[in-house]
């Protein structure tokens, strides 16, 4: 098993409602988002369709809707919505102290 | 001789436990209570009503002294235990007053938690609590104290507000997340009660960090971290509990939050029990009464060495007891992967009602507005019952429950001739379907136009159609009013036309009167109605970005590989050698990879970082550039040729009037993108008919065109009129525009609108009625006041930075290399 990777990536409120950021890693972006309820997901930002940036997208629901070709992709599981088919990578997360974290041990391990 | 058991606490969870315990057997126990208030045990919960005058102290007593009496319970008041003998089982109190016991059982309760900021021990600082917090409440409403701000938007803290609102005084509730009672509400119910509580002339504050209270010897006001600062006489601080551990500390028991059980109530000491809040079960703590009161039983059971299941954490309900504010939540209600939703909204009842369901069972509830099925849908939940039988008509209760799905024509083919279809008109089913037999009507406008019947608020809609079906049969094709999105069957003219009649002011407004069937709205209809309601009031809207696309967010279009292209405005495609040579040392300094015309005369440079976006800006502003809004539903170029300035045929300063017209019309938000061309003569050299507007200078003066299309449709252009002067031909332009600016579907460009509602009423509208066009025009004037200001140069100067830099840099080096 691998080890898990905690680091802190930013706080809370850095990320705005309906919305996303960015974290840049040497091994690509992260998409953090931020639903209308302020649950916090982290994706790879990277659409399964044609790559486009998924963290510029419109957020709905637990969704988002990429900016290139308008391929839903669900933030939890980061599988597209039906009938679409594809899959990005996404990272556990946690809130310490209004704090974000992300486990980067997938990530690495995929890059790698 | 009877075994002695020692309770020390008097709240609600020990009295249960000993009311249970007296039931089974009255001659098990002597038993005595040390209970630090000076009073008998009451019902914490009904507090709220105390406060606000709806329930006197007396009424909400749950054992009176007579009770203690009765069962020869003796009750010491007012003594506070103050050590524990685990060796020779016996306890002290303040007073060196003693206890011996067989069995102990702790039921210290909780104490508010107190925020650790400066200024908290003032005079004037409450906490909400116990029966002399809510006196100390009473008297300061009494005295005309004016100003109450409560900190914490939770249960408690809108109990407190509602309640010291009833009693006269101005309420403020600072709440630090971004939703009231987040923890048991959903952002749609939690901004509905906002609104109840706001209607109610109650303030909330959210996102909210108190820093600092101040005053000189009592509260005088207090202050938040981004600066603000709110005058206040009572500060009531509601925003969690803490157990209180610390006689299980002293007696060396197993403490960490709490003191710890396990599922049987047993502290780490076999003859010590534990309930209520002061405990720790499982790593959870409690504050509801809900789990207090399965604990009682549980003890009194233990207590009496009867067979028990033992204490689990299971799934919680919460009721807010504000009079008049009906809300409910249960269990799990975040969104996630395979969880599915039933939303319900009655927009003009005020009613919200969502069920998570995940493997055709329920998981959580939030109910707004009619709570009156919460029980039915609590107990699915807790049973985890399949409902996949009932599905259909689960949202509708138990009333409808596993009956087949109602056949909602049938429903309508039994209403009898009198029933009122339409409410807001009166109109009864026998008038609407004689219409449609008697005058050949054949679509929901039909109807509407000669009956009003689903006209005004548009509910009864469904109900319309249907009457159409059934009178009409296989000739009404419903599917010809399409709707939005998935997220309602209304379509965009409904939305336009109810978002002015219902007087409907922001998104989530609109979704609840609407009935919106999804909680958030998707990436079709949100850009749509950002746009609807932006338009429809001007200078009150306030934009929502996160309801845009990422070009109108941002400024700028996104190419295929994530950069971006910036397209500075060239008024009338007029440029000169100041500016194409800061366009020039841009592209040097920022390495931007092409440079190209483009079809609207001015400069597009792509491929640029977004990181990058915004220093590129700064250096082309410098020189006088800003946004061509080349990414906006909205006005993109104003082509011109050279006109009279140059042009040896030119009989018009078409260069002049396209400029006029850009630096006019720039900023405007538009259903769809809106392209002009000003030529200046009928060699027509800047292609003015094949544009949304187009006009074509003549030596008698100006001819304009409208509703050209040369992108997925060719089209060329309609005539709309001839002016003589430029004046005219300008506001008629303007006015062109806010009609289209009103009446447009969202992504609906103007040859688009004009075939929907046919080019003579627009040109009705807009040219014959001249007061109209007036009030068209001064209408988009007044709209432009909001609208003119150069993107770039905001973002520039600081606003939304957050869109332009990553959150983080995180180095994952070794485990690659």
């Amino acid at each position: 098993m691998t080890t898990e990777i905690w680091k802190d990536v930013g706080a809370l409120c850095d990320v705005p409602r309906q919305g996303a950021r960015i974290v840049e890693t040497s091994f690509g972006r992260i998409a953090v988002f931020k639903t209308a309820n302020d649950d916090i997901y982290a994706i790879e930002d990277k659409c399964p369709h044609l790559g486009g940036p998924l963290s510029q997208g419109i957020v709905h629901g637990a969704h988002v809707t990429c900016p290139l070709h308008n391929m839903v992709i669900e933030l939890k599981s980061g599988r597209a919505v039906a009938p679409d088919e594809g899959c990005v990578l996404t990272l556990p997360v946690r809130i310490d102290e209004r704090r974000i974290l992300l486990d980067f041990s997938k990530f690495g391990e995929k890059a790698a | 001789m009877k075994k002695k058991l020692v309770v020390v606490g008097n709240g609600m969870a020990p009295g249960r436990a000993l009311e249970r315990l007296l039931e089974s057997d009255p001659d098990s126990y002597e038993i005595t209570i040390f209970n630090a208030e000076k009073r008998v045990n009451y019902d914490r919960i009904l507090l709220s009503p105390v406060l606000s005058g709806e329930k006197k102290f007396e009424e909400i007593i749950i054992h009176g002294d007579r009770w203690y009496e009765k069962h020869n319970i003796a009750l010491v008041k007012g003594r506070k235990v103050i050590s524990i003998d685990r060796v020779n089982k016996r306890v002290t109190a303040e007073g060196g007053m003693i206890a011996d016991y067989d069995k102990l059982l702790i039921a210290t309760g909780s104490s508010p938690f107190i925020l650790p900021i400066p200024g908290n021990e003032l005079p004037g600082v409450l906490s909400y609590r116990d029966l002399d917090d809510v006196q100390a409440m009473m008297i300061a409403a009494e005295q005309g104290w004016k100003n109450a701000v409560i900190i914490g938007g939770g249960l408690l803290g809108l109990e407190a507000a509602a309640g010291l609102k009833t009693r006269g005084m101005d309420v403020t509730v600072l709440h630090l997340p971004s939703i009231l009672m987040e923890r048991q509400l959903d952002l749609t119910a939690g901004h509905l009660l906002q609104r109840e509580l706001e209607s109610r002339g109650i303030k909330v504050i959210t996102n909210a960090n108190t820093t600092k209270i101040v005053g000189d010897g009592k509260v005088e006001a207090i202050e938040l971290e981004d600066g603000s600062r709110l005058d206040a006489d009572l500060v009531v601080m509601a925003v969690g509990i803490r157990p209180n551990s610390e006689l299980g500390k002293q007696a060396e028991l197993d403490v960490d939050r709490g003191i710890k059980v396990d599922e049987k109530l047993r502290t780490s000491d076999p003859d010590i029990f534990a309930i209520g809040e002061c405990v720790e079960f499982e790593g959870s703590v409690y504050g509801l009464v809900a789990p207090l009161y399965e604990m009682a039983n549980i003890v009194a059971m233990e207590l009496l060495n009867e067979d028990n299941n033992g204490f689990s954490n299971s799934v919680l309900a919460t009721k807010l007891k504000v009079t008049g504010i009906d809300l409910y939540s249960a269990g799990d209600f975040s969104e996630g992967e395979e969880r599915e939703e039933i939303v319900l909204r009655d927009g003009a009842n005020g009613i919200y009602k969502r069920l998570i369901l995940q493997d055709d069972k329920i998981i959580g509830t939030v109910l707004y507005g009619d709570t009156s099925d919460g029980a039915w849908f609590f107990q699915l939940i807790k049973d985890g019952t399949d409902i996949s039988e009932m599905r259909d008509t689960l949202i509708f209760g138990p009333a409808f429950a596993g009956g087949s799905p109602l056949d909602p024509m049938a429903a309508v083919a039994a209403l009898p001739d009198n029933a009122e279809i339409c409410g807001c008109n009166g109109i009864c089913k026998s008038a609407i379907v004689s219409a449609i037999a008697d005058k050949n009507l054949t679509s929901l406008d039909d109807v509407r136009a000669h009956t009003k019947a689903s006209a005004s608020c548009g509910s009864c809609t469904g109900l319309v159609e249907q009457l159409l079906v059934l009178t009409l049969g296989d000739t009404y094709d419903p599917a010809a009013v399409q709707p939005m999105c998935g997220c309602t069957d209304l379509g965009h003219g409904d939305v336009r036309r109810l978002i002015v009649a219902d007087g409907l002011k922001t998104i989530a407004d609109l979704m609840q009167a609407l009935q919106w069937k999804s909680s958030g709205g998707c990436a079709k209809c949100r850009p749509a109605l950002n746009y609807y309601l932006l338009a429809t009031w001007p200078g009150e809207y306030v934009d929502d970005g996160q309801s845009r696309y990422i070009n109108e967010r941002v400024h700028a279009n996104i190419q295929k590989n994530g950069t971006y292209s910036v397209v500075p405005r060239m008024w009338g495609g007029m440029t000169s050698s100041k500016e194409l040579r800061a366009i020039a040392d841009v592209v040097d300094k920022f390495e931007i990879p092409a440079v190209k015309c483009t079809g609207g005369q001015r400069i597009d440079m792509l491929g640029i970082k977004k990181e990058d976006l915004l220093a590129v800006w700064s250096d082309l502003n410098d020189v006088g550039l800003v946004s061509g809004h080349a990414y906006a539903k909205g006005l993109r170029t104003v082509k011109t040729c050279v006109g009279t300035d140059w042009c040896r045929f030119g009989t018009q300063d078409s260069t002049g009037f396209g400029v006029r017209l850009e630096k006019f019309l720039w900023g405007s938000w538009t259903p769809g993108k809106v392209k002009l061309a000003v030529s200046g003569c009928p060699r027509n050299c800047s292609e003015a008919t094949c544009k949304d507007i187009g006009i074509v200078c003549v030596d008698s003066g100006f001819e304009i065109k409208f509703a050209g299309a040369a992108g997925l449709d060719i089209k060329g252009t309609e005539d709309l009129c001839h002016t003589s002067t430029e004046d005219e031909a300008f506001e008629i332009i303007v006015a062109l525009v806010q009609h289209y600016r009103e009446q447009g579907h969202y992504l609906e460009r103007i040859y688009k609108w004009a075939r929907r509602v046919g080019n003579d009423s627009i040109k009705a509208a807009v040219v014959d009625d001249t007061v109209n066009r007036k009030a068209l025009f001064e209408r988009f004037v007044f709209a432009q006041k909001f609208s003119q200001s150069d993107p770039w140069s905001e973002r520039v100067s600081g606003a939304e930075a957050y869109e332009f830099n990553p959150m983080s840099e995180i180095k994952l080096g070794e485990a690659a290399e």
